[in-house]
């Protein structure tokens, strides 16, 4: 089944557009992409009638071009005669938001409309769910406009069987600054599911990562999808819930009583090279980091700072990790020990972790990093900023950005205030570096490089 | 693969012991022989004179251990002896175990020395089969020191399973002990991979607790086989 029409539509048909409550879900879709998206919407609703002057159209057979994307927001009730018309109207895909079907003990209405789906190869997401948000193209969320906090555009798309999940995760995106390319909420996943969004988004241009919020695969799903994220070229990050043991289940064997769903879930991603976060910041901190650098690394960690305290940190941080932060030779020092100011060269610490000490300047920081990438003994930096340190200025994080690019090695800046010291935070994020306001983050994202490959 | 007499005997054992849900001791045995295992030598024996016959045929010490369909755990009613070094203590071992509940016969088996691990499979519904290896012995489940991958498993990821283990130490020699034969865990663990692969319609869970390993040698020592109660095909 071809998915292009969830995220390119040209033309979008409303199910259940209200003449009288204009805060029903479909009145909330229809407006929104009727006046923020460009894409060309029609209300519909068999009573008719019109909303905000705008004319409410009572079927399918009214609408004068072809439906790319039907997007039902009814009652359950309707919704098979509501597929049943978008399949003899030859619309492209449909995303099912009305709830109402397996989750509350409807399974007939939900395999009518498989079945009805599978029959006619017509996709659709859902039901249950809110669908399809892609910056600046398409919004098939019931939620006013003015409420949802909306991810820049990027190379992150995520997918959650969960809608709030989905909905709050854009909010932290939004606020780490993490590129948002396409959300799917995948509700009960009745026709599509984890598998089929991951083979399309494997194929999509515009995604590089591949985020999911998963509860639980179906029978065997779970392998399927293990089998295409195996070297499909993209990270591809995982946070499961329900991970506290259910326990009760009587087991008669110590592998069925160790090897259980969640031991089992966790061998089989990352034995796939999946990354499976443990919680939403993990999740964040995994997609920023992926979203800059798609190339695996080893994990020796090269640490500069202004001040031991964070150094020390830091380290700490990597060994809980698993990742290194190899020890520069005492005799090698003498070529990082020359390039820095005179007032710093007496104090600073040059054994990595780095650190410059509370007089370092921007050339210190510079020069240091440069020469820590060039030596050949880490494959990857963590800058710990002290923007408050007065030897410190604001270019710092473009300058910074150069060398990593310059020299291809992944660098990771813990600033710790990125609204405060936003254009030192810009300079690394508009550059490609990305940023994390904790030691505990930066140290996560070099984590996330790490663990993107098979084990 | 398993080798084709091997996959028609072992699928004649499974078939047999499907009503029961789980297959009987000797008969998991087999199947992990006929699989391409090292097991013990064992033979079964249903009466004190099989059982003096046994003995002259294994040689002392033995172990000796209650065949039962009523009995899944057979430590729980103590249905285990080992050390056994004479005959004496053979025929009252046999007196004791006789008095189980379904006791059909007693299984006499060589000792095998060498460091516990357990290798068990699970027949995840996501993920479908999953090996396991760990740390072997009665206390498994305290220690939890195990580590799983989807099978089927290719040799080098035998060798990750074994290093992802806590106490791998124990494996490369520790104290003095020498290291165990890795060649033989991979050959053993590959072997059971294999056969999980092609039965794991039939299998809910296998548990090889403890897969003995020495220098020379990985032997499965006891082994329970878990059948799915509804197989997917015939």
């Amino acid at each position: 089944m071809n998915l292009d029409s969830f995220f390119t539509p040209k033309t979008m048909a409303v199910f259940g557009v209200s003449s009288k409550n204009f805060q029903h879900p479909a009145n909330v879709i229809f407006l929104k992409n009727f006046h923020r998206y460009p894409v060309r919407v029609y209300g519909l609703n068999p009573k008719g009638g019109t909303f905000q002057g705008e004319r409410i159209h009572s079927s399918p057979a009214e609408i004068p071009e072809k439906i790319d994307l039907a997007v039902i927001a009814t009652r359950a009730d309707f919704v098979p005669g509501i597929i049943q018309d978008c399949i003899t109207h030859g619309a492209g895909a449909a995303a099912v938001i009305s709830g109402g079907f397996k989750e509350t003990g409807r399974d007939d209405l939900q395999d009518r409309i498989v079945a009805m789906a599978e029959e006619a190869k017509f996709p659709f997401i859902g039901p249950n769910c809110l669908g399809i948000y892609v910056p600046r193209t398409i919004d098939t969320f019931f939620l006013p406009i003015e409420r949802m906090v909306k991810p820049d555009t990027g190379n992150v798309s995520f997918v959650s069987q969960s809608g709030g999940i989905l909905v709050d995760q854009m909010i932290k995106f939004k606020n780490e600054h993490v590129g948002l390319a396409k959300a799917v909420s995948i509700g009960n996943k009745a026709l599509l599911n984890e598998v089929d969004l991951l083979d399309y988004l494997i194929t999509d241009p515009a995604t590089r990562v591949i985020a999911f919020y998963i509860e639980g695969f179906g029978k065997g799903q779970g392998r399927k999808f293990v089998e295409r994220a195996y070297g499909c070229g993209k990270p591809v990050v995982v946070m499961k819930s329900g991970k506290s043991p259910s326990g009760q289940r009587a087991v008669s064997s110590h592998t069925a009583s160790m090897a259980g769903d969640q031991a089992s879930f966790s061998a089989a991603l990352s034995q796939t090279g999946i990354i499976e976060a443990d919680n939403e910041f993990e999740l964040v901190s995994y997609c920023e980091a992926l979203s800059a650098y798609q190339r695996p690394i080893e994990g020796s960690i090269g640490v500069v700072t202004g001040s031991g305290g964070h150094g020390a940190v830091a380290v700490d941080a990597c060994w809980n990790h698993g990742l290194s932060v190899p020890a520069i030779p005492e005799e090698e020092q003498t070529a990082f020990r020359n390039i820095l100011s005179p007032s710093v060269q007496a104090i600073a610490s040059l054994g990595n972790p780095i650190d410059l000490t509370g007089s370092a300047t921007d050339d210190d920081f510079s020069n240091c990093t440069r020469a820590l990438a060039e030596s050949g003994k880490v494959d990857c930096i963590i800058v710990l900023l002290l923007p408050y340190l007065p030897g410190v200025t604001m270019d710092l994080g473009a300058r910074l950005s150069n060398i990593s690019r310059e020299l291809k090695i992944p660098l990771i800046a813990y600033v710790p205030h990125e609204e405060k010291y936003r254009m030192l935070t810009e300079g690394f994020e508009l550059n490609g570096v990305p940023v994390s306001p904790s030691i505990e983050g930066a140290v996560l994202m070099a984590q996330a490089l790490r663990r993107n490959k098979p084990w | 693969m398993v080798e084709v007499e091997g996959k028609e005997g072992i699928q004649e054992i499974l078939s047999r012991s499907a009503p029961r849900g789980w297959v009987l001791e000797p008969d998991a045995m087999r199947i992990l022989m006929l699989a391409g295992l090292t097991v013990p030598r064992f033979i079964v024996a249903a009466t004190p004179a099989e059982t003096q016959d046994a003995a002259r045929q294994i040689g002392y010490p033995l172990v000796a251990k209650v065949v039962s369909p009523d009995v899944l755990h057979k430590s729980e009613v103590h249905g285990v002896e080992v050390g056994i070094e004479s005959e004496d203590r053979l025929l009252h071992t046999f007196e004791r175990l006789s008095s189980i509940q379904g006791f059909t016969g007693m299984i006499v088996e060589e000792i095998v020395n060498g460091l516990e691990l357990i290798l068990g499979a699970q027949n995840d519904s996501q993920f479908g089969p999953m090996i396991l290896l760990g740390i072997g012995g009665t206390s498994v489940e305290i220690y939890h020191d195990i580590s799983l991958r989807m099978a089927p498993l290719e040799p080098r990821d035998v060798g990750q399973l074994a290093d992802r283990l806590r106490g791998r130490k124990l494996l490369d020699g520790y104290r003095g002990s020498e290291p165990i034969s890795r060649e033989e865990l991979t050959g053993n663990v590959l072997a059971f991979s294999r056969f999980i692969m092609d039965f794991h319609d039939s299998i809910q869970s296998v548990d090889i607790n403890p897969l003995k390993c020495t220098a020379k040698s990985c032997t499965a020592v006891d082994a329970r086989i878990m059948l799915v109660s509804n197989p997917t095909s015939s």
